[in-house]
């Protein structure tokens, strides 16, 4: 779906507190594969209907959240541009040699945006062993399990500076802002930012504290499939936030719940399509309750400022 | 199963917990204190209060984000991972009185 050379998010360190938990979630419940172990300990895992060869890590640590988070580039030459183009908006960009604390992936650039947030980007890396199949394809090799998460799909961060933020989102990836809110003054709180025809890949909202991680959303099927989210969210005794519910932003359909080590996690379905030369739709900051939980129109408290 | 008194100092409210049961939750149950909804798995730091007064488990990991040693070692606690082992007493900590609905929340109010 990618429209420019920035392709995707496509992968996403977390910080869990307890990892055999934290886990079993993500596996059993959540429905993604494990690909296997670095000798560190961090586990990777796959959504079953993506073809990298991991999209999300995690990490056993003293304190839950993100590490970081990668963005699939086109090629390797647009790879080089996207790094000199950071280096010349004023951010210093480290290399991470190949194969090296992410097996599978390529080189990899990484520096860290106003928000916070270490960002990195890479072009190569290998397809998944258990990918989705290629030949006369069938929907599914083994059957997806709990809340069957397709894919990977978007995550929200909290931070200071997301006007800055925005800015090198667009200049450097060429991603465009489909959806923004604002304050009184004027200023920004949120805006939701793709580089494709989904709604967002990322989102910020403004916060004093740097780094914080929302939630992540994973993609599923559809409506139905959201119920069956919140059926397994139940019977497994997560925390839920809110949902199931409808965003008048993006306009998905969605849940949010936390795992077992706190992170918030989103799945979610449907979303309108975005164009990089629709207009773009603007919330005011006081009817921003419409905009996320659309049946309702109010926030909860929770939602807004439970953060990790 | 052993059941203990949670006394809340700040309004001498009191609720009943379950020895096998995290404070947190009885204190959602019970429909008092002055916590907000948060993760219950020990990492966005919502539900932290001092325990000043009676013995506990700490059953769960606890972000070092939001308790330091020091703090865990003075009572200062996640209540959602933490079990009673006799009658408690619980008080709100005056940095953390305001900490929901201070910064969003507060710039989208009409």
């Amino acid at each position: 779906m990618a429209i420019n050379q920035t392709l995707r998010p496509g992968l996403v360190q977390l910080r869990v507190l307890d990892l055999d938990k934290t886990l079993n979630f993500y596996v059993n419940v959540l429905g993604l594969d494990e690909v296997g172990r670095t000798a560190d300990g961090r586990v990777l895992l796959k959504a079953y209907d993506e073809f990298d060869h991991h999209s999300v890590v995690l990490r056993l640590a003293d304190e839950a959240g993100l590490d970081f988070v990668a963005f699939k580039v086109g090629n390797a030459a647009e790879l080089e541009r996207i790094k000199a183009d950071t280096v010349a908006f004023g951010y210093a960009v480290e290399e991470v040699p190949a194969n090296t604390d992410q097996p599978g992936f390529g080189k990899r650039y990484g520096f860290t945006i106003s928000t916070g947030h270490r960002f990195e980007i890479y072009s190569e890396v290998a397809l998944a062993e258990k990918g989705p199949q290629l030949r006369n394809p069938d929907i599914w090799t083994t059957p997806p399990r709990g809340m069957r998460a397709q894919r990977m799909d978007h995550f929200l961060l909290y931070g200071p500076n997301i006007a800055e933020a925005e800015r090198f989102c667009r200049e450097v990836f060429g991603m465009f802002v489909p959806e923004v809110c604002n304050l009184p003054d004027g200023n920004r709180l949120a805006a939701w930012i793709t580089s494709s025809n989904k709604p967002h890949d990322l989102a910020f909202v403004e916060y004093p504290k740097p780094g914080k991680l929302h939630h992540l959303g994973f993609y599923l099927q559809d409506w139905s499939e959201v119920g069956n989210a919140a059926d397994w969210i139940a019977i497994n005794h997560l925390k839920l936030d809110i949902g199931p519910t409808r965003h008048a932003i993006t306009r998905g359909l969605s849940i949010y719940f936390w795992e077992p080590s706190g992170n918030r996690i989103e799945v979610y379905a449907g979303g309108y399509t975005a164009y990089p030369d629709n207009p773009q739709r603007v919330w005011d900051a006081d009817q921003l309750g419409r905009g996320l939980f659309y049946y309702s129109g109010e926030v909860i408290p929770s939602f807004l400022e439970i953060v990790t | 199963m052993k059941r203990h008194k949670i006394i809340l100092a700040d309004s001498g409210e009191s609720f009943v917990c379950e020895e096998e049961e995290f404070i947190l939750r009885a204190m959602f149950h019970a429909g008092c204190g002055p916590l907000h909804n948060g993760c219950c798995g020990g990492g966005c730091g919502i539900c932290k209060m001092q325990i000043v007064e009676g013995a506990y488990h700490v059953e769960k990991k606890m972000s070092r984000a939001h308790i330091s040693g020091e703090e865990a070692a003075r009572g200062i606690l996640l209540l959602c991972c933490v079990k009673p082992r006799s009658d408690l007493t619980i008080r709100t900590i005056e940095e953390e009185k305001r900490k929901v609905g201070r910064y969003v929340w507060q710039s989208i109010k009409p």
